[in-house]
């Protein structure tokens, strides 16, 4: 039985006709870890604010059911579903530097989910955030949890929003192109930490990114996207076999370290853009009939 | 250090700023068509009545030498006597100074409350008819300066529902028990609330127009802030964690959104001030505004020149102190 | 395909028809007044004072906006104190615009000593209380227009000189600004023929606004009875007298502010409706 299951998800501009999701389907089991892969305005990160209830003001959603532990998050009422989320979910994000409250010291911004959603007290809040500090190899956590954030890091802060993620022992994590802003040489280690977290809390991890090699390192299975559509769902290791799609096969292609690491890179050839995109619009049309 | 290295540059180009001033008032003062020496004395005064008052008030030396007796007596706190009261500036000066004080800091915290009240709705409703409505009031109530919000708060609570006083400070007829002229202070000390109200009934007037114009500012000016800082991760990272959109906009945006929109509400808290001058006037309320407005028209010189002074001053410290503020609430600047 | 900025450009925002139809008919208004006037604004009558207007119970036919406590006619006044506040408003307003923008342009794109000067000024400019400069500078300069105008223009060239001096700076840092340098231009004429154009749309918007703040000025000088010979009519001199009498006869306070107050109103609104056209990307 998957934790997460989405269900014909479909997202629209609010008052008009673009849509930004197109009857999503994905599972994820418990403690599994999916890659939701595809190229910027896909949809991928759409779905994660979708989960989490976080998606802007401006995008409505029309359909489908997000369904996390058996229960319908979209039919819930909006307080018990915040609740909910903070409850059993958490979000890693992509930029730490602005994902961090810059008028706060750290060690609020860790403990203040534990102590005023899930009503710890504040002196078990401070041990728990001290724990995982160390755990994401933070030397002194004690200075750290007084320092303000821009006295830290880039890739620091990125441990201490990993950190802050799994503080409750959340089911499900969602992250959203967690090393996209990290410098090359910190994005290894951060990747590396966010697997390592992972195996040993035995979160499902929602992994959301455009880069095929950070897929093939951390998943287990992945989602394909292309215009909101769910192209392809796969097993890694099947995945990197045999692609279903052609879409798919391209975007590998066009990912060198899985060829040939010297050799040019190979953009998506437009002829198979232009016919995954007829298919985005076939699915449009069948779903109006 | 740096720190202190550019409190000091501020404190020098304030002190320059504070000497422009003293030598702008002066000079224009001393341009003024026909001695005002003229209007002080009774019909038939003799020559030697008009030398000698005007050996008295230093009107006789050159401009210059007038400018460096007037500057060295200013420095040393004699800001001269004024022409029509015979009484010492200064002590003409402070004791109206304290209903300008109140009267100003009144209007910021209704100013300060408004304006707050109506950027915190407008970024709660964002996207609704509401905010809309709070735009387009803000964006009418920035358009009109507070004169005429006076006249119109007149007409509205003077005349057609009679609920505040438009006159004075407080009413005439009340027995005066206060030792300072910070009456609306003092008030609450003595526990004498009877004249509190009477004093709010007439201050809350002159308050409320001056308010309005800047209660604009910070709603507009907050708002955008806020509305910029709610799209940050941090926000969203909160969200995520379970928060209401009550506790994101207060807790986690209005900090951060605070800042930006502070610097901004010192300058225009000046401007207040100054607004106070013909809004005292508008309200017979008997502050510095409204003694200076008698002045120019009186031709006082000595009391003119120390109520600009006192206003120049006022500003200046009003600036600084807000860049102070900024200094102490900015995280970033406090352990730099 | 839905081209946005097309459609921001064909709507014309309801705020800028409102506000300029407004100006328009306070201008015919003021060029016409010898022929639309019902009165002679100046003709007293004491057996007709404080007479209310025509919809209400006790007025005279003729006045239609009822007389003020000499008997002179509301509503003629309203309109010959037009011309006085439009006056002020164009030429006021224009000479403020031209000396405070050059001296922002000035200071923002020669910087050095000469910004240094210009920018000591606005600090000392921004410390005196405007309305007690200027009603100091009036009884220095004696009651008339030309006080008036010398007045405002000497007070508020602040405020295009600010906001130009920081334009001039941004625009004098663009590239297109050091390729005319390059080119083998002066400096003074790379101002005019490269700044200049670039910071117009925002001197235009600052014009608009400063209009309506001449318009204020005028009026509260008016107000302490400051600005011209007493007996002239003038929107100021007439809310002044209506403050007096408030509870005699409200409607010598409420026209003239009504006027007023639309007035500025629109100036303003013409203002800021301008400045969303120009710049599309602040909405």
């Amino acid at each position: 039985m998957s934790y997460l299951t989405i269900r014909n998800l479909s997202a629209n501009l609010k008052g008009r006709p673009d849509r930004i999701l197109r009857n999503v389907s994905l599972q994820v089991a418990a403690g599994e870890v999916r890659g939701l892969v595809g190229e910027s305005g896909a949809g991928k990160s759409m779905i994660g604010k979708a989960i989490l209830g976080t998606l802007p003001l401006s995008i409505e959603i029309t359909g489908g059911e997000i369904i996390l532990d058996g229960t319908d998050l979209l039919k819930l009422p909006p307080a018990q579903r915040r609740t909910r989320i903070g409850q059993f979910c958490a979000l890693i994000p992509q930029d730490p530097l602005t994902a961090l409250n810059p008028s706060r010291r750290i060690g609020p911004q860790i403990t203040n989910r534990l102590v005023d959603i899930l009503r710890w007290t504040r002196a078990d809040a401070e041990k728990r955030a001290r724990e995982l500090l160390a755990e994401v190899h933070i030397p002194d956590p004690e200075r750290v949890m007084r320092s303000y954030p821009h006295e830290l890091s880039g890739g620091m802060r990125q441990r201490i929003l990993i950190a802050s993620a799994f503080a409750a022992e959340p089911k499900l994590i969602v992250a959203d192109e967690p090393t996209t802003a990290l410098d090359v040489t910190v994005q290894k280690q951060i990747l590396k930490l966010i697997a390592e977290m992972q195996a040993r809390h035995g979160t499902a991890l929602l992994f959301v990114t455009h880069d095929l090699g950070v897929v093939s390192k951390v998943c287990q299975s992945l989602s394909v996207l292309y215009g909101g559509l769910v192209l392809e769902d796969s097993r890694m290791t099947d995945f990197f076999h045999a692609p279903k799609h052609p879409y798919s096969r391209a975007l590998l292609a066009a990912t060198p370290k899985y060829t040939d690491p010297d050799g040019s890179l190979t953009p998506v050839p437009d002829a198979v853009v232009a016919a995954t995109r007829a298919e985005v619009e076939a699915a449009d049309r069948s779903a109006h009939v | 250090m740096q720190l202190l290295q550019s409190v000091l540059t501020r404190l020098f180009t304030t002190l320059i700023t504070l000497i422009g001033v003293a030598v702008i008032v002066f000079f224009v003062i001393r341009v003024v068509p026909g001695t005002p020496i003229a209007m002080m004395l009774p019909p038939g005064a003799t020559e030697d009545d008009v030398a000698r008052l005007t050996a008295l008030y230093g009107l006789d030396k050159s401009i210059p030498q007038q400018f460096l007796i007037w500057l060295s007596g200013t420095l040393h706190g004699d800001f001269g006597t004024s022409i029509t009261t015979r009484q010492p500036v200064l002590a003409l000066v402070l004791s109206r100074l304290p209903a300008t004080l109140e009267l100003s800091i009144m209007a910021l915290v209704i100013a300060t409350a408004i304006g707050g009240f109506m950027a915190l709705t407008g970024t709660r409703l964002r996207g609704t008819k509401t905010e809309a409505a709070i735009d387009i009031s803000n964006g009418m109530a920035l358009s009109v300066p507070d004169f005429l919000w006076g006249l119109i708060l007149i007409l509205g609570f003077g005349v057609l529902i009679p609920i505040f006083h438009i006159s004075g400070r407080i009413s005439p007829s009340l027995d005066l028990p206060f030792t300072s002229n910070f009456y609306l202070f003092e008030s609450v000390l003595r526990l004498r609330f009877d004249l509190w109200a009477d004093i709010v009934a007439h201050m809350f007037m002159p308050a409320l127009a001056l308010a309005i114009p800047l209660a604009a500012i910070i709603g507009q000016l907050l708002k955008q802030s806020l509305k910029e800082t709610m799209h940050l991760d941090y926000v969203t990272l909160a969200r995520t964690k379970g928060y209401g959109e009550n506790h994101v906009i207060l807790h986690e945006a209005l900090p951060n959104a605070i800042l930006p929109t502070l610097t901004l509400v010192g300058v225009q808290f000046t401007f207040l001030i100054g607004g106070t001058v013909i809004i005292e006037r508008l309200f017979s309320y008997e502050g510095l505004g409204n003694m200076a407005i008698d002045a120019v028209i009186n031709r006082d010189l000595p009391l003119i020149q120390g109520i600009v002074i006192l206003f120049a001053v006022i500003f200046t410290a009003v600036n600084l102190l807000v860049d102070l503020c900024y200094a102490a609430l900015n995280p970033r600047l406090r352990h730099a | 395909m839905l081209d946005g900025r097309s459609q921001i450009k064909r709507k014309l925002p309801p705020r800028l028809i409102l506000s300029a139809g407004w100006l328009i008919l306070l201008g015919a208004a003021a060029m016409l007044a010898p022929w639309i006037a019902p009165k002679d604004p100046l003709a007293q009558d004491l057996f007709l004072g404080q007479l209310p207007p025509a919809w209400v119970q006790g007025h005279e036919p003729g006045y239609l906006l009822g007389t003020d406590s000499l008997g002179r006619d509301v509503l003629s006044r309203i309109l010959y104190g037009t011309r006085l506040a439009l006056t002020v408003a164009l030429l006021a307003g224009s000479i403020t615009c031209i000396i405070g923008a050059t001296l922002g342009l000035l200071a923002g794109f020669l910087r050095g000593w000469v910004d240094i000067m210009i920018s000591r000024a606005i600090d000392i400019w921004m410390a005196f209380p405007p309305v007690l400069f200027s009603i100091l500078l009036i009884a220095v300069l004696g009651p008339g227009l030309t006080s008036i105008i010398i007045a405002i223009v000497v007070i508020d060239w602040t405020r295009f000189a600010r906001v130009i001096r920081a334009e001039a700076m941004t625009q004098g840092a663009m590239d297109y600004v050091a390729s005319a340098q390059v080119a083998g231009r002066t400096r003074l004429s790379t101002m005019f023929t490269e700044i200049l154009p670039n910071v117009l749309p925002t001197i235009t918007v600052l014009l608009t606004l400063e209009m309506g703040i001449a318009i204020i000025v005028e009026a509260i000088l008016s107000f302490v009875n400051l600005s011209i010979s007493t007996d002239d009519p003038t929107w100021g001199g007439m809310i002044a007298e209506g403050r007096t009498s408030i509870h005699q006869a409200w409607w010598v306070l409420v026209f003239p502010l009504i006027t007023l107050f639309l007035t500025v109103l629109s100036f303003s609104q013409l203002g800021e409706g301008l400045k969303d056209r120009f710049d599309p990307v602040l909405r």
